[in-house]
């Protein structure tokens, strides 16, 4: 009985190989064999009434300079298209395509336009097809693009500073007054935590999905930012889980990452309105950025509270919460694609959710489960850093 | 920080607050050069050029429309007609006398279905008469019988609307000459009255028929005979004639081309092709005098116009008098089917090249616009 049983199982191990192959060959096979029918046979013809090719131009960078006008456009239509003739400001204009030729789906080319910008102003330029389809790009008020030069990255590194890690030491300098906070003092600042986190959360998001409208239609920018976001958020919390759910320092160091890729994000929207200038950046509303960002600071000293870290460690914690503003007013000034500015945000996005996820955990061990959580003192502190963040937001959203 | 801020913002407002000077004195700058541009190096490429940022130095001179146009230029082979060839193209049928004496002239029209190129590289679905646009240029003599056998050859019914003096079985519209496709019908009338016209489809909608193409110029030259008291002028403007033979004779249909069927014109030119005669500028011999005759069809603007640089000219309304109705002008606007005729000399111009467009920038712009190349004699 043995022997039989043993002997048929080393028979299917014999025949496994084979087996799985064949599955794994056919229906390969068989989608070859419909794709190379779709294409020989033609049988969508049918189906030809004699439109024209549906065309679509995503313009994803602009750059203006001494030398002119120079878009990036992405091509996004069921066929390769042409471009024909560009206008601006309902002229046409001499123009250079690189590299030159037909757009193939999702190719793109930059064009260069020697026109005489006019600094402050509006311009529309206008690509037109072989077909005669238009599309216009809006110049909404036309300044000189930044060059990445040290007179430039300077002022920027200077701005994105004050609104991210300015605000994130100050909050962190409430350390020594929080530390003195009780039982419920602490669990009043840690949910005050997730309170901001969860404004962060959706502002992200809002911003993520914002830009990602702006991505041509094959990067399916939408669903992109929430795949990315989500599996930011699993990877991030399978690694800090790794040795267990993080507390004290690492909790604190998560919280400050999950800020600083925010932070980036809007880095990345001041230093894309000062490329684009499409807004004026005045005093008052950096200074709105900074005071909107102080609570981060307290946010991060939440967890530590218990704990004694060095001076060092608090200066990490606010680069790390910080400094990642100055890289996306960089990025941003350099006006990035709408599709890398949307993956950033929603990495951040993962990441912010992953700490909400963690702090309120913590906060839920020390209160022995979930039917005791919302204390008046939590509920009132989460309440208190949404409305914090709400309430100083309404200084920076023009 | 803030003051560097503060800084930032001064020179903002600074700057918004100089702008129209700097504008207006970077446009200056652009006419001037263009102006010697059409002396020296009047047709040097349209390579790209540097363009001048804010504060730098207006643009090197390039041509007289500088970087302002179209790239490339337009297959005419393929077209199957070439906007310069059809300045001069007049067609005046086949003649053949008709029992009581006068003389008869059948034309033979096709309405047909066409893509054509109408500025390098953008294409326009366009309905035509005759395979080009505009259509042929139909020219007869006051007085005389005119036979048009119109066959519909295309996708839609079709029309040929004259703007003379006919019958209202004749008039093209809706029952008395709009026929679907594959069908055939004959236009007959006697040419009245003697000037610049034009015919264009009249099915429905008007619109749609019109700027897809189907329009074309209809000239009829006043007869001697019946004006003894300005024969001399009759017989100058009879095509033939030794008198008609000392003048320089061009026809320009304006018309305009709305490509991503918004109700707006991408595209302006004289006979179809944007910036056509800028690439390739009309040879006229200094020492004869130009009539022109000027059609506008365009459609979804409401006027459009001609402006001769350097020169005036005597305009016709219509064609329909002997005598000027407007003198020594070099402006001249024109509704939707409204035309005439322009008189002009460059006999005491030195030689170069000479601009017209229209008046319109925006149309000037966006291809209409073109030069006249003033030479001694032609080769």
């Amino acid at each position: 009985m043995n022997d039989t049983s043993s002997s048929a199982a080393i028979l299917q191990q014999q025949t496994a190989r084979p087996v799985r192959l064949v599955w794994i060959v056919l229906p390969l096979f068989l989608f070859g064999l419909a794709a190379a029918w779709l294409f020989m046979g033609q049988p969508l013809r049918v189906f030809d009434r004699g439109a024209p090719p549906i065309e679509k131009l995503t313009f994803e960078r602009r750059v203006l300079d001494e030398s002119g006008i120079h878009l990036k456009v992405r091509a996004g239509g069921s066929e390769p298209m042409t471009i024909a003739q560009v206008q601006v400001d309902e002229a046409y204009w001499t123009f250079t395509q690189d590299p030159p030729g037909d757009l193939a789906r999702v190719a793109s080319a930059w064009i260069h336009i020697p026109y005489p910008w006019v600094l402050g102003e509006a311009h529309k330029v206008k690509v037109v097809t072989k077909t005669g389809t238009t599309f216009e790009h809006e110049i909404a008020v036309a300044v000189a693009t930044p060059k990445p030069d040290l007179n430039q990255l300077r002022p920027q590194a200077l701005v994105g500073a004050f609104v991210g890690i300015l605000p994130v030491s100050i909050g962190l300098m409430f350390y020594p007054v929080l530390r003195r906070l009780g039982r419920d003092g602490i669990n009043f600042v840690m949910a005050l935590t997730v309170g901001l986190l969860v404004f962060l959360l959706v502002d992200t998001m809002k911003e993520g999905f914002e830009i990602a409208g702006r991505a041509a239609a094959a990067f399916q920018g939408h669903v992109m930012v929430a795949l990315v976001a989500l599996m930011s958020f699993l990877g991030l919390l399978a690694f800090g889980r790794r040795g267990g759910a993080p507390t004290g320092l690492a909790l604190a160091t998560y919280i400050a990452l999950g800020i600083g890729l925010h932070n980036l994000g809007e880095g990345l929207s001041i230093g894309a309105a000062f490329a684009t200038g499409a807004a004026s950046l005045g005093t008052f509303l950096v200074l709105g950025f900074t005071l909107h960002n102080i609570t981060e600071g307290v946010g991060i000293a939440a967890p530590i509270l218990k704990t004694r870290p060095s001076l060092i460690v608090f200066v990490g914690l606010a680069l790390l919460a910080g400094a990642p503003a100055i890289l996306g007013m960089w990025l941003g000034s350099l006006a990035l694609t709408p599709q890398w500015a949307s993956l950033a945000l929603a990495i951040g996005a993962g990441a912010i959710l992953q700490v909400i996820v963690e702090v309120s955990a913590y906060v839920l061990r020390g209160q022995g489960g979930t039917a005791q959580a919302l204390t008046p003192a939590i509920f009132g502190g989460l309440a208190l850093g949404a409305a914090l963040m709400y309430g100083t937001a309404i200084l920076v959203k023009v | 920080m803030h003051k560097w801020l503060k800084q930032r913002l001064d020179r903002r407002s600074l700057l918004y607050g100089g702008m129209a000077f700097s504008g207006g004195s970077a446009l200056g700058a652009l006419a001037l050069t263009g102006k010697v541009a059409s002396q020296t190096a009047p047709h040097a490429g349209h390579g790209p050029a540097p363009a001048p940022g804010p504060g730098a130095s207006p643009v090197a001179n390039h041509g007289a429309h500088g970087n302002m146009v179209t790239v490339g230029d337009v297959d005419n082979a393929k077209n199957g007609f070439d906007p310069s060839a059809l300045l001069t193209d007049w067609d005046t049928g086949k003649v053949s006398k008709l029992p009581d004496g006068r003389t008869l002239h059948t034309f033979e029209v096709a309405g047909v279905d066409k893509e054509i190129e109408i500025a390098p590289g953008i294409f326009f679905p366009a309905w035509t008469y005759n395979g080009r646009v505009p259509g042929p240029t139909l020219r007869v003599t006051e007085g005389d019988r005119v036979r048009i056998v119109f066959r519909n050859q295309g996708s839609h019914p079709h029309s040929m609307h004259f703007h003379g003096i006919h019958s209202a079985r004749m008039d093209g519209v809706m029952g008395a000459g709009v026929i679907g496709p594959g069908e055939e019908f004959v236009y007959e009338f006697d040419a009245f009255p003697y000037g610049c016209h034009l015919y264009h489809c009249h099915a429905l909608p008007l619109k749609r028929h019109l700027h897809k193409g189907m329009y074309g110029a209809f000239i009829i030259d006043p007869d001697p005979a019946r004006h003894p008291e300005r024969a001399a002028i009759a017989r100058s403007r009879l095509l033939g004639t030794p008198e008609n033979k000392e003048w320089q004779e061009l026809v320009m249909v304006m018309n305009g081309f709305d490509t991503n069927f918004d109700g707006k014109n991408e595209v302006y030119a004289a006979n179809t092709v944007a910036h056509h005669f800028s690439k390739h500028p009309i040879r006229v011999v200094r020492a004869k005098p130009v009539r022109l005759y000027l059609i506008n069809v365009l459609e979804f603007d409401p006027i459009n116009s001609l402006h001769l640089h350097a020169n005036f000219f005597d305009y016709y309304d219509h064609g329909t008098n002997l005598t000027p109705t407007l003198r020594t002008i070099d402006t001249v606007m024109q509704c939707q089917a409204q035309r005439g005729i322009l008189e002009f000399t460059y006999k005491d111009h030195e030689p170069g090249h000479y601009m017209f467009h229209a008046h319109q920038s925006e149309f000037t712009e966006l291809g209409w616009m073109g030069m006249f190349d003033v030479v001694e004699g032609m080769a």
